[in-house]
């Protein structure tokens, strides 16, 4: 009993530390006048959310996202970043006082929405969750249903990645009417 | 289940949802627009998998996996974007950015 009690506190305190990590850091990208750094705390908020995810028992779900977000997509963003040459915006640059006041005020509502619904709706439904299967999150539960349940969803993710990729080389090769100075013919 | 309900997840995935959200509204550079929208997509990819948790079935995950994918497409190509933008020496501006060609 007292080991139980011991991992429930145990689990406590790694989601408070995660989900104030991920608040924080979430903050944090929108809050910083460069860039660089807001790419560098979204890296921080991608891996806090891969510890809550690894809470909830979806282990390949917290892998795929430190390998695919830490590792791809954020290795892209920040390579943009030091292309443009980081060119920085203050958090309220531009734009009338209204614009951010009219900003904070509806994401506040929407806040303020999400969790007077959640209080409504699920109040008291969502405290007991179900038994999980030995096998719950694991990539063979996961490729078992991608291949079997879920195919057609996975063929259509494999058909708009390669749509992404050829959009992404046909906006990145040079257009003839626009030579960039110092590229060859 | 051990620790916080799934409950409290959701509460983080709210607020996520809700700093991006007030992110692609409140600035002006298409590159931290991108990155909220990220923060936004992450909030949506949390609230599912504490519902799959909830009822114990994987196909949380795979919805989250799809989102992931889609997530990927979408910075490839706003970056590609905002790389033809800054090309053509244009403002890396979203407000200042509203005509297609001119």
């Amino acid at each position: 009993m007292i080991v139980a009690s011991f991992a429930n506190v145990l689990v406590w305190a790694i989601w408070v530390l995660a989900a104030f990590a991920c608040v924080g850091t979430g903050i944090a990208v929108i809050s910083f006048s460069n860039p660089f750094y807001s790419a560098l705390c979204l890296i921080g908020n991608l891996a806090s959310l891969a510890v809550l995810y690894l809470l909830l028992s979806a282990e390949f779900v917290a892998a795929a996202q430190v390998l695919v977000y830490a590792g791809a997509v954020m290795v892209m963003f920040l390579f943009v970043i030091a292309y443009l040459g980081g060119r920085a915006d203050a958090p309220w640059a531009g734009g009338p006082s209204w614009q951010a006041v009219g900003a904070i005020a509806a994401s506040a509502a929407l806040f303020v929405e999400i969790v007077v619904v959640i209080g409504l709706k699920t109040s008291g439904r969502l405290s007991d969750s179900a038994k999980l299967h030995s096998a719950y999150g694991s990539p063979a539960e996961i490729g078992r249903l991608f291949l079997t349940d879920n195919l057609l969803a996975f063929e259509i993710t494999s058909i708009v990645l390669l749509v992404a990729a050829v959009g992404g080389v046909i906006l990145g090769s040079h257009s003839r009417e626009h030579p960039v100075e110092g590229v060859g013919q | 289940m051990r620790g916080p309900d799934v409950v409290w997840y959701l509460g983080v995935a709210g607020f996520l949802f809700c700093t991006g959200a007030l992110g692609v509204l409140i600035r002006r550079s298409p590159l931290i627009v991108l990155l909220s929208l990220e923060i936004m997509l992450n909030g949506a990819n949390l609230a599912l998998i504490a519902f799959s948790r909830h009822y114990g079935r994987g196909d949380g995950q795979i919805f989250a996996l799809a989102v992931m994918a889609v997530a990927a497409s979408e910075v490839v190509v706003g970056l590609g974007l905002i790389v033809a933008i800054a090309r053509r020496r244009l403002d890396l501006d979203v407000d200042k950015l509203s005509t297609l060609r001119g």
